[in-house]
């Protein structure tokens, strides 16, 4: 451990203006909903109560504070549509989740194994579409797959069916939204796990005896663990929160949660509850990003 | 795998990646307003945009609002930057490290419904001014991140060499950190720049009249279903990001070839 | 020793339970070659650190011609220092990383280019001004750290390893070509190193350091002859050591389990158990005549010499330099060893 040493006072200027803005505009709204969660809802703006004012005496504040609740906690798992929308986001995004790695493994496999000269060009053309906007990404998949759409169309002048298939606003559609928006956040890390391995590993193993499927599964696979993990997290934990793409994609029964607290903030009104289903979301979350934090700090210690 | 099996994924994989985004551009181009249809080639949908004036006025808002951000949030990403691969350990330094993660991996929804009620609670009119306060804030994580990594990459004893031979703290930075960084920076500010703009869930809950993205306008329309004019904007958007890819691959490559 | 340039006044740090410097008092000359020689986590770098000013000393003083440098920075510190990494700038050339200093200076450019092509002849980098620093072999740019260092006359230079990335053949090299520039120049320079040889080679005076404590200050020649401690006879160049107790019937001797060696005077009492410690080339070989009998195990040949090993007692074996003859495994040898010849210590209890 290094000693407790006061900065200088360059330093504490450097590390006040960045500490302040975070402060006041990501901690202190953080506190804010945390503490709306536990009021009622009311008609007025802002549609909650109590409130503190400036000019509260501590008497006031103590009297006020008597009102918090947990009613709004107890809601979210009582309210069907809630409870519905926290289990419905989780197995949206796990199923996303595995299907993305259907698709990048070996997507990344056949990039890490490609002539060394082409690989930074390939791995940056596979990046690229993450810089584009997001929303036009999600937006260009309606066009596929409408009922009049373009998958729908070239099926049938095929005649491979005889009427549409519904893939438009169906929780199918979400998913493959979700592995499309988010593919290149699994294939950068899977992509630097397999690249970043010895081939001669695989050439002892081949010398031993093994099969290359065995290569694959004994020596390959294995060793690009951490590669999957940071890639499926990347994945899983922005998917849960998801809105965008169950709002253009997904049905009027695809329930993320994402959307539930979209519209129960616009439409509702009922800021209590959502600021609740908002917490309640942050700790569902904390779970794999615990994981995330022990994985990360596993990483930074190997490499030192 | 094989060459051929190797071959054969990278297509697929790279038809699944911009197959769609191609198709959408073509569309634009289609004198027709039906996406089944072929009506021949046509420029008049990007004609009818220079016409949108509510889009345009978007256009120009978001534009100015990522500029913006984008700077202040390059500006106090460099700083936490600093600190955080710098300093000693103080105090509170973990808390400040998770506070500044902390925007990357919570959902948007989140982040947004707080800044509303926190403006709402303290009676701050929603516009402009909100709406950049919101993008610096999803952003600046994204600038801490890279430039931490930029600066953890480069060599802290080149700074130190400085300051022994008469550099103070600061041109010591400035003289030999920030020329080895600059490419990450330049980067640093893009990432958030290409956010800002983007960016629909914070910008819907943090801004006001007045002050609507364009990408809150293209979403309220795509719910109505394909529009050729959205079609028109996303190419050109789409455009721009491929020129400024192009134009970062190359200030990387000279970079490269003047030995950073 | 007139007032010295640099003195070291008990200075003592710790990281933690860490004790890295405990203590440590020395001083350096004006003019002087000085080397800080020890195993790694010595705390010799630490020290040179200190001098630099990028650590602080938790007590003690570092003083520049008796003036107490606590709470000075480094950037304002007239000690410059050469960085083990050398720490060249890589987006500067040669040309920049040299006048880097006297820029922060402010000095006029006129004076900068003389005093940078000035330094650019005395390291024989004159023709690569303009080359980047990825564009130099090793050699020069160990060269350009030192030019950068030299460039703004530091009172003090320091050098952190400076001949450690260099391959053999080079260093000895430059180990003249680092002598000459100090001459030259007059500068005190300060050199940290845990190889023995540079440290004895370049120094006019050596530190050796052991746990954060200074074991011996001295002339490379005492240090080599006359070791303060068995870890400094251990430390530099090759030893024996020989455990026995000091004996006096016949004249001063050490008694050993294979047999009495004549000794020196010293201040050890009779009887007390005590090592010897004897270089391999103070120790004569024979193939007959007086001395220790012993037989050959093993030998090496190392060009001027071959260094033999020599079983004398079951459990002792010496190593011994033979300058002449050809010698074989197996063979039976006698061997003399002068009472001047080694250095005795006291056991450790």
């Amino acid at each position: 451990m290094m000693r407790q040493r006061r900065l200088s006072l360059g330093q504490r200027l450097t590390l006040a203006i960045p500490y302040l803005w975070i402060a006041a505009f990501f901690l202190a709204p953080m506190l804010l909903i945390a503490k709306i969660s536990l009021s009622h809802a009311v008609l007025a703006r802002p549609p909650y109560e109590p409130r503190f004012l400036s000019s509260d005496t501590l008497a006031d504040i103590w009297a006020k504070a008597q009102s918090f609740t947990f009613d709004n906690y107890r809601a979210l798992v009582a309210d069907s549509l809630y409870f519905d929308s926290y289990v419905s986001s989780l197995a949206i995004a796990g199923v996303s989740t595995v299907a993305t790695l259907l698709v990048a493994y070996p997507f990344a496999l056949a990039m890490a194994r490609g002539p060394r000269q082409w690989r930074p060009f390939l791995i940056g053309l596979a990046a690229a579409p993450f810089w584009t906007s997001f929303l036009i990404r999600v937006y260009a998949w309606i066009a596929l797959l409408k009922d009049e759409g373009l998958i729908n169309n070239a099926l049938m002048a095929l005649g491979l069916i005889d009427a549409p298939l519904q893939m438009f606003a169906t929780t199918g559609a979400v998913v493959v939204g979700i592995v499309y928006s988010y593919l290149p956040f699994m294939l950068l890390p899977i992509y630097a796990a397999l690249e970043g391995q010895d081939p001669s590993l695989r050439e002892a193993a081949a010398d031993l005896g093994a099969s290359p499927l065995q290569v694959f599964l004994r020596v390959t696979l294995p060793l690009s663990r951490d590669g999957v993990v940071a890639g499926a997290l990347l994945v899983f934990i922005p998917a849960v929160g998801e809105f965008v793409i169950p709002d253009l994609l997904g049905g009027s029964d695809t329930l993320m949660i994402g959307r539930t607290l979209w519209n129960d903030f616009f439409a509702n009104h009922d800021w209590p509850a959502a600021s609740a289903a908002a917490i309640a979301l942050v700790v569902i979350l904390l779970a794999p990003l615990l994981l995330w934090e022990r994985a990360r700090l596993r990483e930074e210690e190997g490499r030192r | 795998m094989s060459r051929f099996a190797r071959f054969g994924v990278l297509a697929a994989g790279f038809t699944f990646l911009y197959a769609p985004i191609v198709i959408l551009a073509a569309m634009s181009f289609n004198a027709s307003r039906l996406v089944s249809v072929w009506g021949g080639f046509s420029t008049k949908w990007y004609a009818a945009l220079l016409e949108n004036e509510p889009l345009i006025a978007s256009a120009k808002i978001s534009f100015a609002a990522a500029v913006l951000s984008a700077a202040i949030a390059t500006f106090l990403g460099l700083l936490a930057g600093v600190a955080l691969a710098r300093f000693r350990a103080f105090h509170s330094r973990m808390l400040f490290f998770g506070a500044v993660h902390a925007p990357l991996v919570l959902p948007e929804v989140v982040l947004g419904l707080a800044l509303l009620s926190c403006f709402v609670a303290f009676g701050i009119g929603r516009g402009f001014a909100t709406l950049v306060v919101g993008h610096v804030t999803l952003t600046m994580c994204f600038t801490t991140v890279a430039l931490l990594a930029a600066l953890r990459g480069c060599d802290p004893t080149l700074e130190e060499a400085a300051m022994d031979l008469g550099a103070t703290p600061v041109q010591a930075f400035a003289l030999v950190a920030l020329p080895q960084i600059a490419p990450a920076v330049a980067s640093a500010f893009l990432l958030a720049f290409t956010l800002s703009l983007d960016d629909l869930v914070i910008a819907s809950f943090a801004t006001g009249p007045g002050a609507t993205t364009l990408p809150m306008r293209i979403y309220s329309q795509v719910r109505l279903g394909v529009s050729p004019q959205i079609n028109a904007i996303s190419t050109l958007l789409l455009g721009m990001v491929a020129l400024a890819l192009g134009g970062s691959a190359l200030v990387m490559l000279l970079g490269k070839r003047r030995g950073l | 020793m007139s007032a010295p340039l640099l003195s070291i006044e008990g200075v003592t740090k710790k990281y933690g339970a860490i004790v890295a410097l405990d203590g440590v008092k020395l001083d350096v000359g004006a003019g002087e070659f000085f080397a800080l020689l020890g195993p790694s986590g010595c705390g010799k770098t630490t020290l040179m650190r200190s001098i630099a000013g990028f650590e602080t000393p938790d007590s003690g003083a570092v003083r520049l011609r008796g003036e107490d440098l606590a709470g000075v920075p480094p950037h304002r510190r007239p000690v410059n220092m050469m960085f083990q990494s050398y720490a060249l700038f890589p987006h500067l050339d040669v040309f920049e990383n040299v006048a880097f200093g006297l820029r922060r200076k402010g000095e006029k450019e006129g004076a900068i280019r003389a005093r940078v092509s000035e330094l650019l002849e005395m390291t024989q980098l004159a023709p690569f001004g303009a080359r980047r620093i990825n564009e130099l072999s090793g050699g020069q740019r160990q060269r350009v750290a030192l030019a950068r260092a030299l460039a703004p006359k530091p009172a003090l230079l320091l050098l952190d390893e400076p001949l450690g990335a260099l391959d053999r053949k080079l260093r000895e090299e430059t180990q003249f070509q680092l002598k000459e520039i100090q001459r030259k120049t007059r500068t005190s320079f300060v050199i940290v190193t845990h190889d023995q040889d540079e440290a004895l080679a370049l120094a006019d005076r050596v530190a050796v350091m052991r746990g954060g404590r200074v074991e011996q200050i001295a002339s490379p020649i005492d240090i080599y002859e006359r070791p303060a401690t068995r870890f400094v006879a251990g430390f530099v160049g090759e030893t024996n050591f020989v455990e026995g107790v000091i004996a006096r019937d016949d004249g001063l001797a050490f008694a050993t389990t294979f047999g009495r060696l004549p000794r020196a005077q010293c201040a050890l009492p009779e009887g007390a158990r005590a090592t010897l410690s004897i270089r391999p080339e103070r120790i004569e070989v024979a193939r007959e005549g007086q001395g220790i009998a012993g037989r050959v195990e093993d030998y090496v040949f190392r060009g001027e010499y071959t260094l033999l090993r020599v079983r004398v007692a079951p459990d002792v074996v010496l190593r011994v330099g033979a300058y002449d003859g050809r010698f074989a495994i197996g063979d039976d040898v006698k061997l003399t060893i002068a009472p001047e010849a080694g250095v005795l210590f006291a056991a450790a209890a």
